[in-house]
């Protein structure tokens, strides 16, 4: 089966934002969430580039690991979902994630933190494909359709791609080979380099990395 | 902002093998004659061990840092070291003390009670201590629900009757913070001047408080607190200090810290939080079966003649010159 992944090609990413235009429209995410975002880095110097970064949907979940409640799911695909009802809002796996992708709606002036949102590769929540309840929760269900996510789809300079790891990979080693360079994929060694569990889980399940 | 060329300089060197051109190749990135040959030399996974940190044009600057893996210790720490330090100390703590008991007993006073009260605590001394008392323990359970939660109470309770028990824990965690800080300012205001070290504590230190002279009646002079004493004031002090200033911090997340500083702030909350509630059992061991008469300091608020003149001479001595305990001439 398919290991759904992200990858944006730093060298092709001009920063535009069609993917966050898209990603908030899909899933109509409110005000003060970024599930997805831009990052410059080396603003204004010789070497600048732009980077997509949204939940990376890593191999072992550091987020998973550390949620006290044991919220978090991983597809058969490697898309990583966490349910809503068990959420908290401790904040926990904003603390362990290496991408800054979990998100909280602020509930009150108090500190507290409304149920985490994040990234879900458009694959919904634990609710049944495509309710309506899954739908106001996390967002449309586009895996479910048969769709990749959005973001992906909308980017004009296909600099960020989603789909099967192994694919993405392979488009992206030809491209650089064609155009001669290439820095790797942002982030890849730190989501998907260690600790290949590869295998799902839902909460209670063996393989969170919580205990 | 930190620049990415060294890690770019990394990555050249592995896939364009090329020193000549690369100073130049790793600012404008052009194809040339070092370029990668086969799609394998293209790198994939770049190895990444140092923050790497950029510019968001969105209001939340926490959301530049684009990756932290410093993450993965964290994680380490919340999922392992936290549980074993704040279990393992408890858990030695009660093995000492639990073999202290089948040595040494409780510990009596030595000419038994005389039947005479002393007055120890006030209403307000007391009021200050069970308020700090109280919401340290419930500080303390609800925390450590949230640490062993997972291993232990979901398997029991399944996934949404625990989710309804952790939210409910940090609520009470949140609000019985107020009670506990408070209790913690009158302790300061109240005692603090009692609990300034002086030499006579070392005399006490050296033989370790008379605990292990089982003839017993022998103890150290001690004024109104004797070192033993000081010492879980100053820890639970500062520890509660520490705990009130990480706590808060943690409650309104990255108001002075980036995310680094809110793993640091989880780490210092949660070891103290180890610490205490190691001196906590220790203290309350003694308050109650290890020492006969010294409940009733908190309890009542007043102790018998002969425990004050066997634990806390000094003081005991200071009451009567001031005239507050009645002179029956006890024997010496
Ligand atoms: C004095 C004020 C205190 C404040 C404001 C405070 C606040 C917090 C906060 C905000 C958290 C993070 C989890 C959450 O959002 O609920 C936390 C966790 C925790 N606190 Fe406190 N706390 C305080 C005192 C204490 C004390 C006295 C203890 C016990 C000795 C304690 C033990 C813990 C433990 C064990 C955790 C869980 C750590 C983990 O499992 O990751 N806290 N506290
Ligand atoms: S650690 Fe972060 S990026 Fe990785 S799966 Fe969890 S939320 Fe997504
Ligand atoms: S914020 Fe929610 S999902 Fe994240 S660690 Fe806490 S309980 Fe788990």
């Amino acid at each position: 089966m398919a290991r759904m992944k992200f990858l944006c090609d730093s060298e092709r990413c001009i920063e535009c934002n069609a993917c966050v235009t898209a990603c908030k429209n899909e899933h109509e995410v409110p005000w003060g969430i970024n599930r997805r975002r831009l990052v410059t880095l080396n603003d204004g110097k010789p070497g600048e580039r732009s980077i997509s970064m949204a939940c990376m949907h890593c191999n072992d979940p550091p987020c998973a690991a550390v949620c006290p409640v044991d919220c978090f799911l991983q597809t058969a695909d490697g898309v990583v979902l966490h349910s809503k009802d068990l959420c908290i809002g401790c904040g926990y796996c904003f603390y362990a994630c290496p991408f800054g992708a979990p998100q909280y709606p602020r509930t009150t002036d108090f500190g507290s933190r409304g149920k985490m949102d994040k990234c879900t590769f458009c694959a919904g929540g634990p609710e049944p494909d495509g309710s309506v309840e899954e739908y106001q929760k996390y967002g449309a269900n586009r895996l479910a359709e048969g769709k990749l996510p959005l973001c992906a789809e909308m980017c004009s300079t296909r600099a960020l791609m989603a789909g099967d790891g192994a694919v993405l990979a392979d488009i992206y080693q030809e491209r650089s080979l064609r155009r001669g360079y290439g820095s790797g994929a942002p982030g890849w060694s730190t989501a998907y380099g260690r600790n290949d569990r590869g295998s799902p889980f839902a909460p209670g399940g063996p393989a969170t990395g919580g205990g | 902002m930190r620049p990415l060329r060294p890690l770019h300089a990394l990555l050249l060197l592995i896939a364009l093998l090329a020193a000549p051109t690369f100073a130049q190749a790793q600012l404008y990135q052009v194809p040339g004659p070092s370029s990668p040959t086969t799609r394998e030399q293209v790198p994939l996974y770049v190895p990444q061990d140092d923050k790497v940190i950029g510019r968001v044009s969105i209001p939340d600057e926490k959301l530049a840092v684009l990756v932290q893996p410093e993450g993965r210790e964290w994680r380490e720490f919340r999922t392992h070291t936290l549980r074993l330090v704040i279990g393992g100390l408890a858990i030695a703590v009660t093995v000492i003390l639990v073999a202290f008991y089948l040595y040494r007993g409780t510990i009596r006073i030595h000419d038994g009670l005389s039947g005479r009260l002393v007055l120890r605590f006030n209403g307000l001394d007391r009021f200050a201590h069970w308020t700090t008392a109280v919401s340290f323990l419930l500080m303390a359970l609800t925390g450590v629900v949230l640490t062993y939660g997972r291993p232990l109470l979901i398997p029991l309770l399944g996934h949404q009757a625990f989710t309804t028990l952790a939210e409910t824990s940090k609520s009470i965690h949140n609000f019985v913070s107020v009670p506990f800080v408070v209790g913690l300012l009158m302790i300061i205001a109240l005692w603090l001047r009692d609990n300034i070290p002086e030499k006579a504590d070392w005399t006490w230190i050296k033989s370790a408080g008379g605990l292990f002279s089982k003839a017993g009646g022998h103890h150290p002079e001690a004024g109104r607190f004797n070192a033993g004493q000081k010492g879980v004031f100053w820890g639970v002090v500062l520890g509660g200090m520490a705990m009130a200033a990480t706590g808060y911090l943690m409650m309104v997340p990255f108001a002075v810290s980036g995310i680094g500083g809110m793993q640091i702030l989880h780490v210092i909350h949660g070891l103290m939080a180890a610490l205490l509630i190691a001196v906590v059992i220790g203290h309350i061991y003694i308050g109650t079966i290890g020492m006969e008469g010294a409940f009733d300091a908190m309890g009542s608020g007043e102790v018998d003649e002969n425990w004050a003149i066997e634990h806390h001479r000094r003081w005991y001595k200071e009451q009567l010159r001031k005239g507050y305990v009645e002179d029956r001439q006890p024997a010496e």
